[in-house]
């Protein structure tokens, strides 16, 4: 079927309009019907970020469902369930990133390509974390100074590593 | 500083236009998201929660730097200054339509704290031109006075804990604003925005969403929070961003050297209609400020500044003018409205031709 308009590219949008009554139909191309855009209709992709992840999750959830993503496992702070998050798209509160870990986990691989954060540790609430990081860090630098046959400095590292390690504790 | 004066003002500092690389970057905006643990996301949130949050928020930051920060909230604003707001960059849409959210601007304009948008904190920072860097820094130190005060939502393994996903790790958005004039008329935009997406950022029109932005403005920014450093993700944008500006200005002197007339044709007509004209349409007004930036950038145009065209783009937007103007105002009166207030504008630089 061809454009009611021009009658050279194929119809590919189709309006059904009734008003008072009487039903007048129309076929269009692109083009005409963003031209004669007096039929209220919006070529803007209606879609939002959420609704795109609403979908995503969707096909995550073909797979079977694990533990916390039941239906009836319910985040015990705002109350939301698995099944509410994949309609929205958004979680309810930051305990459901616990609650339903197993199933945000491949979701978050496929947004980012990754599910490991790397960056910003607050200095406050990640104190621990911090610390661990730093120790990590550090562990590394002592197994290249050992590799150089640095010993002096690797030993000032191990200490530096245990003293850290104390405050753990 | 008055509640009025963030709209009344027309000039925030980022729009100064002395930033690096102000011939091609307008500006460079850094922004975090934000939750505090064992409370509902926004939109699950009691309104006394969203008060309360507010309220520790903003003594955070007025003990922290007493006088330097406004509390502006939704529910006591009209919906033309919220839309205002929104049109100079200092809140988001969704931000001016939720009763329960609030901003914490700094009276400069360059930080804005948005409480109870998607996340409970956006902290933002905008700066003039090409500055990531610096806006990162500006951000990191804000959202550290405020992390020593308050308990954040955060996970050892997926980082701050967000409303949506796509935002969870690092919680960082960074984007810059571009002018591409050139790349657009010679068509080669669109190549390059396709290559864009493979390193995970992204590209989108200033005004409007679809491919073809009016005004040649485009922001590009990251799309990827989780699994990258702050600073990995600052210099992929950074380096991005250098090539197409890089590209932009070879492409300019090109234009320069073998279609000078053409160029000085359509930046010196522009120029003339804008600054005589008596009805404008903001696309029409968005369209030719964007010629005339080119004159400037090119120095083609000597008298003019990029702080005039910057505060202009603000100043000609619909809610701002009707907020100026202190009463709605009917489609063609804002025409009007925004001929005469851009007219005046270039009156008073009393400058010559191209």
């Amino acid at each position: 079927m061809f454009c009611d308009e021009c009658g050279k590219n194929p119809a590919t949008v189709h309006i059904t309009k009734i008003v008072n009554g009487a039903k007048t139909e129309r076929h269009l191309c692109e083009g005409c019907a963003k031209e004669l855009g007096d039929y209220g209709i919006s070529f803007q992709p209606n879609f939002t970020i959420h609704q795109l992840l609403a979908g995503l999750l969707d096909s995550a959830k073909e797979n079977p469902p694990t533990m916390s993503t039941a239906p009836t496992v319910k985040c015990p702070l705002c109350g939301m369930n698995f099944n509410q998050f994949s309609q929205v798209g958004r979680f309810g509160c930051s305990r459901c990133y616990n609650t339903f870990e197993n199933g945000i986990e491949p979701i978050l691989r496929r947004i980012h390509g990754s599910s490991v954060h790397t960056g910003k540790v607050p200095r406050r609430t990640g104190g621990e974390i911090r610390l661990k990081k730093e120790i990590e860090m550090l562990k590394k630098e002592m197994e290249l100074a050992v590799q150089r046959e640095e010993f002096e400095k690797a030993a000032e590292l191990r200490d530096k590593i245990k003293e850290l390690e104390n405050n753990i504790k | 500083m008055p509640l009025e004066d963030f709209i009344k003002e027309s000039a925030g500092k980022w729009m100064d236009g002395d930033g690096p690389e102000s011939d091609t970057v307008i500006s460079s905006r850094v922004r975090l998201a934000r939750n505090l643990s064992e409370i509902p996301f926004p939109y699950l949130m009691s309104k006394e929660d969203s008060e309360e949050i507010t309220k520790k928020v903003n003594k955070v930051l007025q003990e922290n730097s007493p006088n330097e920060f406004e509390l502006v909230t939704m529910r006591d604003l009209s919906f033309l200054a919220r839309k205002a707001l929104v049109e100079k960059h200092l809140i988001s849409p969704s931000l001016a339509d939720n009763d329960n959210g609030a901003a914490i601007i700094r009276y400069d304009e360059v930080v804005s704290i948005m409480v109870n948008e998607e996340d409970h904190l956006r902290i933002q920072t905008l700066f003039s031109g090409q500055q990531l860097e610096k806006a990162w820094q500006l951000c990191n130190k804000i959202d550290d006075i405020l992390e020593a005060r308050l308990n954040y939502a955060f996970s050892e393994q997926m980082g701050y804990l967000t409303s949506c996903p796509t935002n969870v790790g690092t919680g960082i958005r960074v984007s810059v604003m571009v002018h591409l004039p050139a790349l657009i008329m010679t068509g080669q935009l669109n190549r390059i925005f396709s290559t864009i997406s493979q390193v995970g950022l992204t590209v989108r029109g200033l005004y409007g969403e679809g491919t073809q932005a009016i005004g040649n403005i485009y922001q590009i920014s990251n799309q990827i929070t989780l699994g990258q450093t702050e600073s990995e993700i600052i210099e992929n944008l950074n380096g991005v961003t250098k090539q197409i500006i890089e590209q932009e200005r070879a492409v300019r002197e090109v234009l320069l050297k073998e279609r000078k007339a053409k160029l000085c044709d359509k930046i010196g007509r522009s120029y003339g209609i804008i600054s005589n004209a008596y009805i404008i349409s903001s696309e029409e007004a968005i369209q030719l400020l964007s010629d005339v930036r080119l004159g400037v950038e090119l120095g083609l145009l000597e008298n003019i500044n990029l702080k005039m065209l910057n505060e202009l783009m603000i100043l000609i937007r619909s809610a701002y003018l009707q907020e100026l103007a202190g009463k709605e105002l009917s489609p063609y009166e804002r025409d009007v409205r925004r001929a005469e207030i851009i007219r005046n504008r270039f009156a008073e630089l009393d400058l010559g031709g191209v």
